[in-house]
C-alpha cells in the first residue's frame, strides 16, 4: 500500500512538531526519517499511526482519507521505540493479542491463532520463546516480538520508531540486515525513525532527511549523500569540513586562500562550502595548510592541518605519501559544495 | 559502642511497639474473653451487634467499588495525561487525608442536613440522607477517596501509555485495552488500594459518627456500636465487637504484606 502525507501540521503548544510536511512513500518502500532529535520523527510516526492527531493536512492510505479513522481501524503495525510489549503477557499471547481482539466474526479460531503465532515466532527466529515473559528475555529478543507482535495484523504499513536505538552495537548490526530481508521477503511497506545517519543510509531505500518538522530532503541513500540539497543534510549525513566563503560573479572566494576560486552557480553573497574530509585533496606543492599532526593508523590516514585559521581533518586515500608535520601544503577543494549562507541559517 | 547503640535504639522500638500497638490489642482480646466464648458469640449474635454489623457491611460495599472505579478513573487521568490543573486534581484527591473526620462528615451535615441547603427541599421530597444510610455512605466514601487514586498514581506514570497505545494499534477497543492491558498492569496495587481503602470504610468513625444520629439498631456501625456499648458500661459486648474489628486490621495487615511483597517482586502473571 501507498501512504500519502499533504502539508501536515502539528503544534504541541506554541511549538510546531510538524511544520507543514508532505511526503509519499509508494507501495513496497523501505522508508528512513532521519533527522535530530526534537525534528517531528516520532510525532510523524505517531499522526500516521493516528496516535496523534494533526490539526491540518491530508494523510492517505492508498488514497483513503485517514481523517475520521481512529488508530485501531487503520491496520497500521507500529512497532514502539522501547517494544511496549504487554508485561504480564506471554511472548505467544503478546503475538496473539492483535488476533484475539477482533470481533467475533473476524477473529480466526483460537487453533489458527496459535498456528499463525508459531509461524511468526519461526520467522522472527524465537520459536523457543513463546511461553516466556517479556522481563525473561533480552532486549533483542523483544524487538523481534515486538516486530512479531506488530505483523500478526497484516498491517498494510509497518512503522518502526527507533528500532535499533535500545539495542547494543553488535545486535544492532545483525538486526538491520535481517530487518531488510524480512522487509524485502513479506512485500511490507515500512517507515523506519533514526537519528544514526549510517543505519538510515544503510538500509533504507529512501532517506527523508527531518529538520524542525519540515522534510529537507528525500532522496535514495547515495544521491543523498553525493547531493546534499542544503548545509543542514550535508553536515548531518556525516563528518563535514566547513569553509565560509563569499561569492560573486559566479565564483567562490576564501577568506585568507586567496588562491582557491571555486566556480559555483550558489547565489552572490556569503556562503559555506563544505567537504567531506575525504574529499579535500593536500597537494605536493607549498600553500596555506599546515600540517599539524598525521595519524596513520588504519587504512585512510588522518591529517589535522591548519587551514584558513582554523584546524580541518583531512583523509588521505589509501597508499598516499604521508606528509610531513610542521611542513605546509597546497589543496584542492574543487570537491567543494557551496550553499548560501542565508539558506543555511539553523 | 555503636552496635550497643543499635541495640539500645532496636530495644527501645520493641518496648514502644509492645505498649503502644501490641498491649492494647491483646487487652481488647484479653477483655472480648474475660467471659469466656459464650458471651462473645452471645455479643456478637445480639440483634443490634448484628444490624451494627449488616450496616458497616452495607457502607463498606457500596463506598468501596464506588471508591475503586473512581480512584482508577482519576489515576488514570492524573498518569496518563498531560492537562490544565493536573497537579490541582493531585492534591484535592488527598484533601480528605488532610481535612479532620469530624469535617468530612460535617460539610454533609451543612448541605442535606434539616437546617443545610438541600434540607427543605430533600425534606419536602422525602428523602433522608443525614441520619440515614445515604449519609453514612457519602461520609465514608468521601474519607476514604484517596487511597485507591494513591495507590495507583505513582504506578501508572512509570508505567506510562506505550502499552495502551499498542493495543490501540492492534486494533483492540477501549473497553478491550482497559480490561486486557490497564487492569492486568495495575492489578496488584488496585487490590492494595482497596484492601486499605476497605479497612477505613469499615473501621471509620470520626466522619461516620456526625452523619450517623445514633439511631441503634438503623445507623450504628461497628464502630459507633462500640462506642455505644462502651458508654453503656458493656464491657464485653464492646470488646467482643472491637475484637472483630481488630480481627479485620489484622487480616488487612497480612494480605497487605503478601501484596506488597507481591508487587515487590515480579509483575508477571502468576495465574
Amino acid at each position: 500500500m501507498s501512504l500519502e502525507l499533504r502539508d501536515v501540521r502539528k503544534q504541541f503548544g506554541r511549538t510546531a512538531a510538524l511544520d507543514g510536511l508532505s511526503l509519499s512513500v509508494p507501495r513496497g518502500e523501505f522508508l528512513a526519517l532521519l533527522g535530530p532529535s526534537g525534528s517531528g520523527k516520532t510525532t510523524l510516526l505517531r499522526v500516521v499511526a493516528g496516535l496523534e492527531f494533526a490539526e491540518s493536512g491530508a494523510i492517505e492510505i492508498d488514497g483513503r482519507s485517514m481523517r475520521d479513522v481512529p488508530a485501531r481501524k487503520r491496520g497500521i503495525g507500529l512497532v514502539f521505540q522501547h517494544y511496549a510489549l504487554f508485561r504480564h503477557m506471554t511472548v505467544a499471547r503478546n503475538v496473539a493479542f492483535g488476533l484475539e481482539v477482533r470481533r467475533r466474526r473476524e477473529r480466526p479460531a483460537a487453533a489458527a491463532i496459535r498456528c499463525r503465532v508459531d509461524e511468526l515466532l519461526e520467522l522472527m527466529g524465537i520459536g523457543e520463546l513463546a511461553s516466556r515473559y517479556p522481563e525473561q528475555i533480552s532486549g533483542g529478543q523483544r524487538q523481534r516480538v515486538a516486530l512479531a507482535r506488530a505483523l500478526a495484523i497484516e498491517p498494510s504499513l509497518l512503522l518502526l520508531d527507533e528500532p535499533f536505538g535500545a539495542l547494543d552495537a553488535k545486535v544492532r548490526k545483525n538486526l538491520r540486515i535481517w530487518l531488510r530481508e524480512l522487509h524485502n521477503r513479506m512485500g511490507l511497506t515500512s517507515i523506519f525513525v533514526t537519528h544514526d545517519q549510517n543505519e538510515a543510509l544503510e538500509m533504507a531505500d529512501r532517506v527523508a532527511v527531518l529538520r524542525a518538522g519540515r522534510i529537507e530532503q528525500v532522496e535514495t541513500p547515495d544521491r543523498l549523500y553525493a547531493e546534499p540539497i542544503n548545509a543542514f543534510v550535508h553536515e548531518f549525513l556525516g563528518e563535514s569540513v566547513r569553509l565560509e566563503c563569499v561569492v560573486s560573479d559566479g565564483v567562490a572566494r576564501f577568506h585568507g586562500l586567496c588562491r582557491v576560486r571555486l566556480p559555483t552557480r550558489c547565489d552572490p553573497g556569503p556562503a559555506i562550502a563544505l567537504l567531506r574530509p575525504h574529499e579535500i585533496g593536500l597537494l605536493a606543492s607549498p600553500g596555506p595548510a599546515r600540517v599539524e599532526s598525521v595519524h596513520a593508523t588504519g587504512p585512510m590516514a588522518r591529517v589535522r592541518v591548519a587551514l584558513a585559521g582554523r584546524i580541518t581533518e583531512v583523509l588521505l586515500p589509501e597508499g598516499a605519501d604521508l606528509p610531513a608535520v610542521g611542513e605546509s601544503y597546497g589543496v584542492d577543494l574543487s570537491r567543494a559544495r557551496i550553499y548560501s549562507a542565508a539558506s543555511s541559517l539553523y | 559502642m555503636t552496635k550497643l547503640r543499635h541495640a539500645a535504639l532496636i530495644a527501645l522500638t520493641l518496648i514502644l511497639m509492645t505498649l503502644l500497638l501490641l498491649l492494647p490489642l491483646g487487652i481488647i482480646f484479653t477483655q472480648a474473653f474475660s467471659r469466656g466464648w459464650g458471651a462473645v458469640v452471645d455479643a456478637l449474635t445480639d440483634p443490634e451487634a448484628m444490624d451494627a454489623i449488616r450496616l458497616t457491611l452495607m457502607v463498606a460495599a457500596v463506598s468501596v467499588p464506588l471508591n475503586a472505579v473512581c480512584g482508577t478513573a482519576a489515576a488514570w487521568c492524573i498518569g496518563r495525561f498531560q492537562f490544565p490543573g493536573r497537579s490541582l486534581l493531585t492534591t484535592v484527591i488527598e484533601l480528605p487525608f488532610s481535612v479532620s473526620p469530624v469535617i468530612s462528615g460535617l460539610v454533609w451535615v451543612l448541605l442535606f442536613g434539616a437546617n443545610g441547603w438541600f434540607g427543605s427541599w430533600l425534606d419536602g421530597h422525602g428523602v433522608r440522607i443525614i441520619f440515614a444510610l445515604p449519609g453514612l455512605i457519602l461520609a465514608t466514601v468521601f474519607v476514604t477517596f484517596p487511597f485507591v487514586a494513591r495507590a495507583l498514581i505513582p504506578l501508572m506514570r512509570e508505567q506510562g501509555a506505550a502499552e495502551e497505545e499498542a493495543a490501540l494499534t492492534l486494533g483492540a477497543t477501549g473497553w478491550q485495552t482497559f480490561f486486557r492491558v490497564t487492569l492486568p498492569n495495575i492489578r496488584w496495587a488496585l487490590l492494595y488500594g482497596v484492601l486499605l481503602c476497605n479497612a477505613r470504610a469499615m473501621g471509620e468513625f470520626g466522619a461516620v459518627a456526625v452523619v450517623s444520629g445514633h439511631i441503634r439498631g438503623q445507623t450504628l456501625t461497628m464502630p459507633l456500636y462500640v462506642e455505644a456499648l462502651f458508654n453503656d458500661y458493656d464491657w464485653v459486648g464492646a470488646f467482643s465487637v472491637a475484637a472483630l474489628l481488630s480481627l479485620l486490621a489484622l487480616v488487612t495487615l497480612g494480605l497487605r504484606f503478601l501484596l506488597e511483597r507481591q508487587m515487590g517482586g515480579s509483575r508477571r502473571d502468576i495465574i
